[in-house]
Formats: C-alpha cells, structure tokens, sequence
C-alpha cells in the first residue's frame, strides 16, 4: 500500500502525526556498559542501540606507523527484529559500519597521532561496536551518533610495566578528540524529503542521502542508499536540512 | 584451598557466602519481538527477545510433529571482562546456546505448532561471570512474556565452591581468579527438578549436595523477581 | 484486597483449600494460584498435587471453583470460522498465498476468490496481486496448519487504500468490544473506517488525522488492554483528541 505514504505525506505529516522534517525524540545516555571503555546508548523514538569502545595495544599499519588504529563493526542483532537472520553481518550491517566508520575517519575526529605509543611498534587501537537492541527505524543515524557517544564516553585503561593492559582499572584520561560528526540520514519518497524514518516507513523509501555534518557547517562523509537515482538539487538541498538537523542531534550530546 | 593457596574467608565484593548479587527485571524492553527481557544480577546484564511461532527455515530443519526451540547466545563485543570479544559464532557460544535451549524446553509444549520455530535471541551488553544462568532467567521470561503456556518459569544460578565454602551467585573474580568449582543450575522452582547442570572444578560429593541445595533456595528467590517483572509490566496504565 | 466468599472453601471431606488470588488479577506462569481438590483448573491452568497453577500469562477469570486464564499475550493461532485480514505474497498455479502474521501462511483458491468464470491462462495479478490485503474466513485448518481461506462472503474480500496496522493477537476482543461497542466508538468518534481481522491486523480508513486518532485510541486500548471500564476511558481519551 505505498499509495498509502503518500496520502500523509502529500499533506505534510507522517503515520505518526509528526511533520516530515521532524526526528521522533532523541536521547543518549553514556556509560552504559561498565565492560567497554567507553559506552554509550541512544534512543530514537523506540529504536535503540548501544555502542561501545574497547582499546587496545597493537602495531600500527605498515602505512601509518605513527597512528592509532580504528576498526568500526555494527551488529544488527536477530534479537532486534524479525527481518534481522543470525549469521555473520549481512549487507545493511556492513555498510551501517562502513558509513560511521567513514564519517569518524574523515570528520578527523580522533587525533590518531597522539595514540601512537612508539613509531613503527605499538599504537593503541580503538574497537568501536555498534549493536542494534530494538529496530524502530533510521539505525543509520542512531548507531553514528552512539558510536561518537561511546568515544566522547571512553578513557584509556592502565597499562602496567611490561605494557600489559589492565581492563579492571580506568584512568582519568579521555581519547584525543577533535571534532563530532553527526550523521542525518534524508530519506526520498515520491519526490518528498522525510527525516529519521519509522520501520513502517522504510520499505516505502525509494532512495536515501546520508551525511556526516561537521560543527562549522561542513560534511565529511556521504552515502546515497537504495535503487531510485536522485539529482544533484536534491543533493544539494539535503546538505541544507541535514547540515540544519545535526545541530539537534549534537545538542543531545 | 583457593587457586593462590589461600583460604577463602570473605567475598570480595562483601557478601555473605549464600547472598546472590542484587537483581532487577524487566519485560517488554525489545518492542519489535513477540516478547522480551532484560535480568540484571550483579554487574552480568542479558537481553532475550522471543520471536515466534514462525516459519523455519531452511525447511528440511522443520519438524512435522512439533515446533522447534532455538536459542541462540552472544556476547556483545564490549561486554567482556579482558579485551574485546570477537562477534560471530564459538564454540562457547554454539554449546550455551544449545543447553539454554535444553533447560527451557521441560516448561513448553510446542507441539500444535508443528514445522516451526520458536527463536529465543539473548546477547549480553555487559558481564561479569553467570552468563548463561542470566540468558536463562531472561530468556524464560521472555518467553511468558510472548504468551507461551509454561509449566513454570526456568530460573537459573551459577554456584561455586572455593576452599570447601558453597558460595551463591559467583562473579568473574571469584569464578577466574580465585579458582572456584563453578556450578550453573536451572531448575523449575515448582518441582525443584534441574533443567541445567554443568561443573567446571574439582567438588566432593557432600558439597555437591549443598551446593545443589542452595541453587534451588537461590531459584526461588530469582523467580520471585521475574514474576514479580512480569507483572510489572501490567501494573501501569489507567486505574480500574 | 481479597474477595471474602472466595477466599476459604471447604470440600465434603472437610478439609479446607484456600484461594490465593482474586478474580481478575495479573498471573504469572508458575504461580500457585489455590491450594485445595475443590478447586478446578481450566484453560491456562493445571494442577499438581494439590495445588492449581498458572501455565500462561493472563488474567484470571473465577467462576465459583473454577480456574480459567484469560491470556495478555501470544501470537495469532489459525482457527476455522475466524476472519482475519491477510497479505497476498504469492501468486499461485490457481490461486494466492498470503500471510496473516502467524506461522502459517494460507491458500486463497480461485473458486474461493470469485465467482466468475476465469480463462486458464489469465494473469491472476489482475484480480489480486502481491502485497495486496484481503479481508478472508478460514475455511479449514489441517492438523499441519495448512490453512484454506476464502474471501467469498459478507463483509470479505480484497482492502483498496487505507492502512494496516496491527496488534496483539489477545487485544483483539478489546479492540471489538462487547457486541462491536468498541469499535463503533471508535469508528463513530474519529469519522474513520475500521474493520478488524482476529488475526490482529486492522485496516482503517479515512482521512490522515483521522487516521491518527484511530491510531492512538487503539495503541491506548492495546497498553490498558487488562484494565476494566476500558470503554468508559477511551470515550473519555477520544474526547480529549478533539
């Protein structure tokens, strides 16, 4: 019934009476699980997800030798909803990971040169995981803003003499940050632009624009997402609102 | 004698030795499932989310005379207690998943729901030792929660023995470093039967019996909690 | 808290049983809800030994020494006679499948689709195609749950526009109300169609707001579903939208 949609949205609200623009509410809450480094959860509207850091000690990659590593991993868990299998990450986990991993590399928001612990040998590196609890919706946006949550949230573990990591204890000491990413996700249907979609509403999306949005106004990462092709207006005008919208996530912060 | 030759006369964390660690329980956590739950005891945390009955897949897996249970048991990545934990399938895993499977069956008839499944999902976003006990309790409320008839809920707890005291509810110290005999029990509160029962250590036949005792009081108590969860769930809402 | 005529009840024997709940109230699987032979367990309840005790989560219904639970939860069961609303998800030699969110999907049959005369090699997504919803009876149901549907009769047939939204199976009597009282509140108040499938699938139909305010009545009813004098708080609900 996709005629259905577009009976609300031809009039400028969604199934849940909110207009199209508008996110569900938004929350986050750090620290939610003590075992990660750094944790986070975020809420939007019913969908959930937690994100969470672990650090560790590692060589550097060939390439950059005096640089911290980062490995992104998003799990769109089966408990979460009926449409998710067991099994490793399908195509939609992996390219949820792939987008915050690219929106937290490009938006330099990790100062990878201060986690070098000595060039060409050992670099800290960061594991962030990002897991789906309920899927109401627009995970996109959710697992970027916890991801960034979960770093903001962590600090470095001890390490002892030998420069064995000690998990059971914490220092004081935050990860280097240098700037937030915030990812809106613009969704296309019939032409109308909708933000943070409902479950309901997904499959009637024809194609989606997310980008990563910087503090000062600018992005560092995109990725249009589905079949239907779109054109560079709309492009240009979903930088405007998402550019717009970011600050709302940001302020949740 | 305990793994560093030391007598065991105090919890680390303060306990008395037959104390569980505090519990809280909630239903309805995962609104997309059939039924849900979240058990918290100590600083172990699980998540279960029913989904089902419903069709299984691949089909030569159905079963003609009755539905199928299937569990399945995940750490999240972050909720280790070293470094972080690899997601996909272990054998660890593979083995939890299958005995949970086993200690929630003895409550449910699936039988009018012939070529089925029912999926039981528990992943854990923090812990610290009793993984699978936690999974249990979670799951067997979910699995009420979702409107299955059961004989009784499944509660479940890990006991341990450290130089010859029975210890309630170990937690990862005492389970790793201190060396206890650790002893994950499900039971059905009702008719005290045993659902689940694993023994990692050495343990004399007298301490088994205590040990095993001590289980069914802890299981009473644990599904006092997730009835009283359950409940929960219905207590809100407009007055009568 | 207790009701006082229920509370102890002796058998002929003389012994003495004793009732540990009250009509009405929440019960958890596993709960001893009375101790005693006079007491009769029924659907959601059984006994052992001397006690009776709960096996689903519901309400409980007493009927003087009788035992029955009213369950909160669970997923749709295909049944003979019900009238459910379904989904075509494929097209078949000579008919439809459809789903109706259960473990089983059903077979809609041509013959039981219409009564007109259809060519052998006519294309059937010209009658019914798919991600199409059906008002439909269950006509039979085998002991595999393979499930006969028809949409030949009163009140049956294909859905055209409006909106499917769907519920727990247990709320559905709610959502009717006694006789269809609920829903003709509902449909009185908010100027918008609705029929309801016992599978817990509703179609509504009217305009947007409309829409929403059915929409939020019924997710009202679905979360005070174990609450009595449910439609005097939702008359007062839809008074409160306008």
């Amino acid at each position: 019934m996709k005629n259905q949609i577009l009976k609300y949205v031809d009039k400028g609200f969604r199934y849940d009476g909110r207009g199209l623009l508008d996110f569900r509410s938004v929350s986050v809450e750090y620290g939610v699980a003590p075992t990660a480094e750094g944790s986070a959860r975020v809420v939007i509207g019913d969908t959930i997800v937690l994100a969470g850091v672990k650090l560790s000690i590692e060589a550097p990659y060939p390439d950059t030798p005096n640089k911290g590593n980062l490995m992104v991993n998003a799990e769109l868990l089966p408990l979460s909803s009926p449409d998710f299998e067991p099994g490793p990450p399908g195509d939609f986990a992996n390219e949820v990971a792939r987008v915050v991993d690219r929106s937290i590399r490009e938006g330099k928001t990790v100062d990878f040169e201060k986690l070098c612990i000595t060039e060409g040998e050992k670099v800290w590196s960061v594991a962030i995981d990002v897991v789906s609890v309920n899927d109401a919706g627009n995970i996109l946006d959710a697992c970027a803003l916890a991801a960034l949550a979960a770093l903001k949230d962590t600090k470095f573990p001890e390490v002892d003499v030998k420069g064995i990591v000690k998990y059971d204890a914490k220092t004081s000491k935050s990860l280097p940050l240098m700037a937030e990413p915030v990812l809106v996700t613009i969704s296309f249907v019939n032409g109308k632009v909708l933000l943070d979609t409902a479950f309901d509403e997904e499959k009637d999306v024809d194609s989606r624009l997310s980008i990563a949005c910087l503090a000062d106004g600018s992005i560092c990462a995109m990725q249009k997402g589905g079949v239907a092709p779109i054109t560079s207006e709309q492009v240009l005008s979903s930088v405007n609102i998402a550019v717009e919208k970011s600050e709302l996530l940001r302020s949740k912060l | 004698m305990t793994k560093s030759g030391e007598k065991y006369t105090k919890r680390v964390d303060g306990r008395g030795f037959k104390d569980v660690r505090p519990m809280s329980a909630k239903v309805g956590i995962v609104k997309r499932a059939d039924g849900s739950a979240m058990f918290k005891i100590g600083d172990t945390v699980a998540y279960a989310a029913v989904y089902g009955p419903r069709e299984l897949h691949p089909k030569f897996m159905q079963d003609p005379s009755t539905g199928v249970l299937r569990c399945s048991y995940a750490m999240m990545p972050f909720s280790g207690h070293g470094s972080r934990v690899r997601p996909g399938t272990s054998r660890r895993a593979k083995e939890i998943s299958m005995i949970m499977a086993n200690a929630l069956m003895p409550v449910l008839d699936l039988k009018m729901y012939a070529n089925s499944v029912v999926d039981v999902f528990v992943s854990l976003p923090q812990t610290d030792a009793g993984t699978r006990c936690a999974g249990i309790c979670a799951a067997s409320m979910a699995l009420a929660d979702a409107g299955f008839e059961m004989k009784d809920m499944v509660a479940a707890v890990s006991v341990g023995v450290a130089d010859k005291t029975v210890l309630a509810d170990i937690n990862a110290h005492e389970d790793c470093d201190i060396g206890a005999s650790d002893i994950p029990v499900a039971m059905l509160p009702q008719s005290g039967k045993i659902s689940l029962l694993q023994l990692d250590g050495v343990v004399s036949k007298e301490k088994l019996s205590e040990a095993l005792d001590l289980a069914k009081e802890l299981c009473t108590k644990i599904s006092e909690v997730q009835r009283n969860a359950l409940k929960e769930k219905y207590s809100s809402g407009v007055s009568q | 808290m207790i009701n006082s005529e229920s509370v102890v009840a002796s058998d002929n024997s003389g012994a003495v049983g004793s009732l540990l709940v009250k009509d009405h109230d929440v019960v958890v699987p596993g709960q001893v809800l009375a101790n005693g032979l006079e007491f009769l367990p029924s659907y959601g309840s059984y006994r052992d030994g001397d006690s009776i005790i709960a096996s689903v989560l519901g309400l409980l219904e007493l009927r003087g020494k009788v035992l029955r639970i009213i369950p909160l939860a669970g997923k749709y069961f295909p049944k003979a006679g019900d009238k459910i609303i379904a989904r075509v998800i494929d097209i078949l030699m000579t008919g439809w499948r459809v789903e109706f969110g259960s473990a089983y999907s059903g077979v809609l049959n041509l013959k039981e689709a219409t009564s007109r005369f259809v060519e052998r090699d006519e294309d059937l997504t010209k009658i019914l195609g798919i991600g199409d919803f059906i008002v439909a009876g269950i006509t039979n149901v085998t002991s595999q749950n393979l499930v006969d549907i028809t949409t030949r009769g009163q009140g049956l047939g294909p859905l055209r526009g409006g909106r499917i939204i769907t519920v727990g199976t247990s709320k559905v009597p709610r959502i009717i109300g006694k006789e269809g009282s609920m829903v003709k509140l509902l449909r009185d108040s908010t100027g918008c169609n609705i029929t309801v499938g016992q599978n817990g699938w509703i179609w509504i139909d009217g305009s947007p707001d409309a829409e929403i305010k059915m929409v939020g009545a019924i997710v009202e009813i679905e979360n005070n579903a174990h609450v009595s004098g449910l439609t005097d708080h939702i008359q007062k609900f839809l008074e409160g939208l306008r």
